[in-house]
């Protein structure tokens, strides 16, 4: 534990430093991030609040690596990682990091379970898999039990209910035993009891499990249920705001 | 695992890779199919080639032949005999042959290959048996209408069957009976003999110059009502009295019957032949004029293809064709060809007709005669000599036969003779069927093809379907090569599924599709495939493993490749794009 508090203090667990990124559309390039800056200490529940088309979006999927930025450079326990070969990408997407989406993005053609499986069995062989399947299925079933669906193994993601879908891919990101959960909009198609179930999970989740999540939302009451907010306009970063619960 | 997790859902759950699957399964079954029953019926024809012609033959260069046939064999059996299981001579040369049709009373005249040869020797190399009407049932419908009229232990010869010969003498019979009704007409009507040509009809003028020397065959012709009975007679011109002449032919009532048309007519005319000086021939030589009632068979004797003096009549009512033969066995015919003299004349010549025979080549059927070769020797001036044309060969194990021409090659000199597989001295025929099932391969794999566009184009519309879920695995950390193999597996499975069931669809097909054929023939009310066209009973079919193997592999092959560029485009995506993606 002692170590932890040394790196919390010493060094970030992740950290996005001045990223810039801008979209082509058409013949116009379209800035989206203008030197945005993120960091976060192992365990930390941070928000990033911004209004559509801040780029808070964009700053999650850069520093989750679904995204290369044009310039400013992503750092995992002090390692640049948003240079690293396509593979190594791969890796750490699945190793490192979890991320949940707005529209749950759960696979139609898979069952509840298997979805939950899916990061697992994209990490190991079929070989691999079939060796360690019921390993992998307990650990499965333990996160499904954890975010309470226990009962809706066999069903279609057409057959839940949006707060069970987000459960569902709430589940699916824990499952690879990730550092770092990056949630977008995670309640953003949720009606507010709904919502307020989601919100609590991450927050037993980040108390319970020490787990790094960075949450973009463009909802004040949700952004802040994190530790801090970090307000982001037009691609910079406007202010940070601490919550006296951290 | 996920790759193959996934693409099994997709192939269970995308209803539209159905029409891939189906689109594979139509292609590679129609390919087994058409290349089975093409195999079916190469191999059929090649048996039947192969069966006609012998292994080897040796042909002299001329129709004159090479003399001294026992030496020429000994030289053969001299110069390859541990090979050979049996050989023939044979004389080949081409005439015209003469009949007349009882239906119309025309006179044809057709050409003809002469094949002279030893009904034994010529069984030896090859299945005469088989061929030879006498010797097999008469089938219609798949049932037995007429059991074999000889034995199958009964060696081949020259003998007449007892219908033949009955059927002979009927006709020999009705025929002095218009002799003799003629000549009383003549003697009470006319002056003379001669003026009954002026009662002749038309049709002989135009064919005079065929009608006398063909003129001693007209016994068949006098019998025609003999041949009425069935009911699609194309002469229509005495319908009734023919009918019921025919089961009481023996008396002499029936006889008269027959009004007085040009066949009838020509009996007297057939007198006339010597004094008219035109029928000077060959066969009139030996032929006493005063004997116009021959019982007795003639010496010259011969089987005649089937093809050449039948013709088939389609009855319109059952829609079934049926075979109706214009010369049957006992009749008699005249041949035309030329000697062996240098030059060579022309001679004529009868025969009696056998039997008839059917190879099953129409090519052979349709042209070919076998006739007794001392006969035939006799007529073309080549006894003294005993000179032949050819020789047949037929080896113990046919791998054999590059070596036995080598042999052969040696022992003749070179010009004298040409010495030939069967295979090559049909190189034409079998290389072009072989082109054609080439060709047509190549087309139907092009069916293959499209369907191999259909799955592209099927392809690229689940890739942009699957986009978010592409983006979904990627942001999982799928990497692009597993999204990739994710759609190429697809189009394997697709491929796989498809082969497969292509192969059992078209297995089944083929084993079944004489059944097929029954269903189709009932539905369209017209029978697809007719036996008696084809000279196949069944629709023949040959499966070869390894082209099945081919084509599934084939069509597999093409699904998978078909795949690869919405695969790449699948890998291609940007996550997040993906992921936007609505």
């Amino acid at each position: 534990m002692a170590e932890t508090e040394t790196l919390k203090v010493g060094q970030p667990l992740i950290s996005a430093d001045a990223i810039s990124k801008a979209y082509d559309k058409g013949q116009l390039k379209v800035p989206v991030l203008r030197g945005a800056g993120l960091t976060a200490q192992r365990g930390e529940f941070i928000s990033v609040i911004g209004q559509s088309g801040s780029g808070k979006s964009t700053l999650l999927h850069v520093m989750g690596l679904l995204d290369s930025p044009d310039a400013g450079e992503v750092l995992l326990d002090g390692n640049r990682i948003d240079n690293l070969a396509p593979a190594a990408r791969d890796q750490l997407r699945n190793h490192v990091f979890g991320f949940i989406f707005q529209f749950y993005h759960l696979l139609p053609e898979l069952s509840l379970l298997e979805n939950v499986m899916a990061p697992l069995m994209i990490r190991h062989s079929l070989l691999g898999f079939w060796k360690k399947r019921r390993e992998i299925r307990e650990s499965a079933l333990e996160i499904i039990s954890e975010v309470g669906l226990s009962h809706r193994l066999r069903h279609r993601p057409s057959e839940l209910s949006g707060g069970e879908m987000q459960r569902g891919a709430i589940a699916r990101a824990l499952v690879a035993r990730p550092e770092i959960l990056l949630a977008d909009e995670p309640t953003g198609n949720l009606d507010a009891e709904t919502g307020a179930g989601i919100m609590d999970l991450l927050q037993r989740l980040n108390r319970d499990q020490k787990l790094t999540i960075i949450m973009v939302t463009h909802d004040e009451s949700i952004a802040a249920q994190a530790h801090r907010t970090v307000r982001l306009k037009e691609g910079r970063i406007q202010g940070v705001a601490w919550e006296d619960a951290a | 695992m996920y790759k193959l997790l996934l693409c099994i859902r997709y192939l269970k759950t995308r209803y539209i890779a159905l029409a891939c699957i189906v689109s594979v399964m139509l292609g590679v079954a129609t390919m087994i199919v058409v290349n089975s029953v093409m195999a079916g019926f190469s191999t059929e024809m090649r048996d039947r080639l192969h069966n006609f012609l012998s292994d080897i033959v040796i042909e002299s260069r001329g129709t004159e032949g090479i003399p001294n046939a026992a030496a020429q064999m000994d030289r053969v059996q001299k110069a390859a005999g541990q090979y050979i299981a049996a050989m023939t001579p044979t004389i080949e040369i081409p005439g015209m042959m003469t009949f007349t049709d009882p239906w119309s009373g025309e006179t044809f005249t057709q050409p003809v290959q002469i094949q002279g040869i030893d009904p034994a020797g010529k069984a030896s190399v090859g299945p005469l048996h088989d061929y030879l009407d006498s010797f097999n049932p008469v089938i219609e419908d798949g049932q037995v209408v007429r059991k074999p009229l000889r034995s199958a232990e009964e060696t081949v010869g020259w003998e007449l069957t007892a219908e033949a010969t009955a059927h002979r003498r009927k006709n020999q019979e009705r025929r002095r009976m218009y002799l003799r009704e003629i000549q009383s007409l003549g003697n009470s009507l006319l002056p003379s003999g001669r003026p009954t040509e002026s009662d002749t009809p038309a049709t002989d003028s135009t064919d005079a110059t065929t009608s006398e020397p063909a003129a001693p065959t007209q016994p068949p012709a006098a019998a025609a009502p003999d041949f009425d009975t069935p009911s699609t007679t194309p002469d229509t011109a005495d319908p009734s009295a023919p009918a019921t002449a025919e089961p009481a032919s023996a008396e002499p009532a029936p006889a008269d019957a027959p009004p007085m048309d040009e066949p009838q007519a020509q009996p007297p005319q057939d007198a006339d032949v010597p004094s008219d000086g035109t029928g000077g021939n060959v066969f009139l030589a030996d032929q006493p004029q005063d004997e116009a009632i021959r019982e007795e068979p003639l010496a010259t004797r011969v089987y005649v293809g089937e093809g050449l003096v039948s013709f088939m009549v389609r009855d319109e009512e059952t829609g079934r064709s049926r075979k109706v033969m214009m010369v049957q066995p006992g009749d008699d015919v005249i041949f035309s060809t030329v000697t062996a003299g240098r030059p060579p004349e022309v001679i004529k010549f009868q025969a009696t007709v056998v039997d008839s025979f059917r190879s099953g080549m129409g090519e052979y059927d349709g042209s070919i005669v076998l006739m007794n070769l001392e006969s035939l020797q006799k007529n073309r001036g080549m006894h003294t000599n005993n000179a032949i044309t050819s020789i047949h060969i037929k080896l113990h194990d046919y791998a054999d036969a590059p070596q036995v021409l080598k042999a052969l090659e040696q022992a003749f000199e070179p010009g004298l003779v040409s010495i030939r597989t069967w295979e090559e001295k049909q190189g034409l025929l079998l290389s072009a069927v072989e082109v054609e099932t080439a060709i047509l391969n190549v087309l139907l794999f092009m069916i293959i093809a499209v369907a191999g566009f259909g799955i592209l184009a099927i392809f690229y519309m689940i890739v942009v379907e699957k986009t978010r879920d592409i983006g979904i695995l990627k942001s999982l950390g799928a990497s692009s090569s597993g999204v990739m193999s994710i759609f190429l597996s697809y189009g394997l499975g697709l491929g796989v599924v498809g082969s497969s069931a292509g192969v059992i669809l078209g297995l089944l097909f083929v084993r079944y599709i004489n059944e097929i054929e029954d269903v189709l023939s009932w539905i369209t009310g017209r029978k697809v495939f007719d036996e008696k066209i084809y000279y196949f009973f069944e629709i023949p079919t040959a499966v070869s493993p390894w082209m099945v193997f081919w084509v599934a592999a084939g069509a597999t092959g093409i699904a998978v490749l078909a795949s690869i560029l919405p695969a790449r485009r699948a890998a291609r995506l940007h996550p997040v794009r993906a992921l936007r993606f609505e």
